[in-house]
């Protein structure tokens, strides 16, 4: 057997899935941190954290500005002027990996298979506390949420 | 006589169109409480405000569970936690100056609060006695 079809038959692929999966994760920093519309900031932000368009599919984004005035048991109703280019920005930006490839139930980020492994270490206590109330409440624990910023070295649980 | 420079009319011309938009969005409490009791055609009275923002109205939601019962300081989402600045304007000069946004908030917590929207006359009512009160 030459060197070369050994290299190509073991160490290539080993490479090529090491370099996949580094590319993967540069991917889901990137989709955390697409710049913000001021729009999106401004009408979102309102009342909840602006969650980073990557962190959904763009069927679960569609759904959801479809549906305002019935939002997650509150009217978030916009006027279709202000609706439409901040449904198009979604759709351009939403989550295209393996983590967006299935709209998680209700279309809640909160109930993405990703999300609950990733915090699957945090007890149901602390998900109750005054301080953080519930998990969609990012900027409890994660201070530069709403700048697509969910470093684990700067979690913060409070009390 | 020298004719204006092009270049210098229309300067002013810009700068009059942006006054005119200006004037156009921007608004008082005062004048938009006056707007809702017109179109109400009856006078704002403001302990009608206070008694619809305080009380439940059936549903789980009232005014104050996020703006509290004085809302001079700074509310909180029921929730979803985030903070709510202010909503008395002798607190926060920015409530009650663009009609666009104060409809829109109106609607969707009206909605929220009372199941239906509010009437002008529920509006002017609320306005009159948010601008009563001092921090």
């Amino acid at each position: 057997m030459k060197p070369s079809s050994a290299f190509l038959r073991h160490l290539l692929p080993a490479l090529l899935a090491l370099l996949a999966a580094a590319s993967a994760r540069a991917d889901g920093d990137r989709a955390a941190r697409v710049p913000a519309l001021p729009a999106y900031t401004q009408e979102c932000g309102a009342c909840h954290v602006a969650f980073p368009p990557g962190l959904l599919p763009a069927a679960s984004w569609q759904r959801l500005m479809q549906n305002l005035p019935r939002h997650f048991g509150t009217d978030a109703s916009l006027d279709a002027a202000t609706t439409a280019p901040l449904a198009a920005w979604l759709a351009a930006h939403a989550g295209s990996g393996r983590r967006a490839s299935v709209a998680p139930p209700e279309d809640r980020i909160t109930r993405s298979a990703w999300f609950v492994r990733e915090h699957d270490e945090v007890p149901a206590e602390t998900w109750k506390r005054a301080s953080i109330k519930s998990p969609s409440n990012c900027s409890a624990c994660h201070a530069q949420a709403g700048q697509g910023d969910f470093d684990e070295h700067r979690i913060r649980i409070p009390r | 006589m020298n004719p204006v420079p092009p270049i210098r009319s229309l300067a002013a011309l810009v700068t009059a169109g942006l006054v005119c938009m200006n004037a156009a969005f921007a608004a008082t409490p005062a004048e938009l409480a006056a707007g809702y009791a017109a179109q109400a055609g009856a006078p704002a009275q403001a302990a009608r405000g206070q008694q619809l923002f305080t009380t439940s109205h059936g549903r789980e939601w009232r005014c104050a569970s996020c703006h509290g019962d004085t809302p001079v300081g700074t509310g909180k989402h029921a929730s979803t936690g985030k903070a709510i600045e202010p909503l008395a304007p002798a607190a926060n000069a920015r409530r009650f100056t663009d009609p666009a946004k104060v409809e829109k908030w109106f609607r969707r917590n009206c909605n929220d609060v009372m199941g239906r929207e509010c009437t002008p006359a529920e509006k002017a009512d609320l306005i009159a006695w948010l601008s009563t009160l001092q921090p």
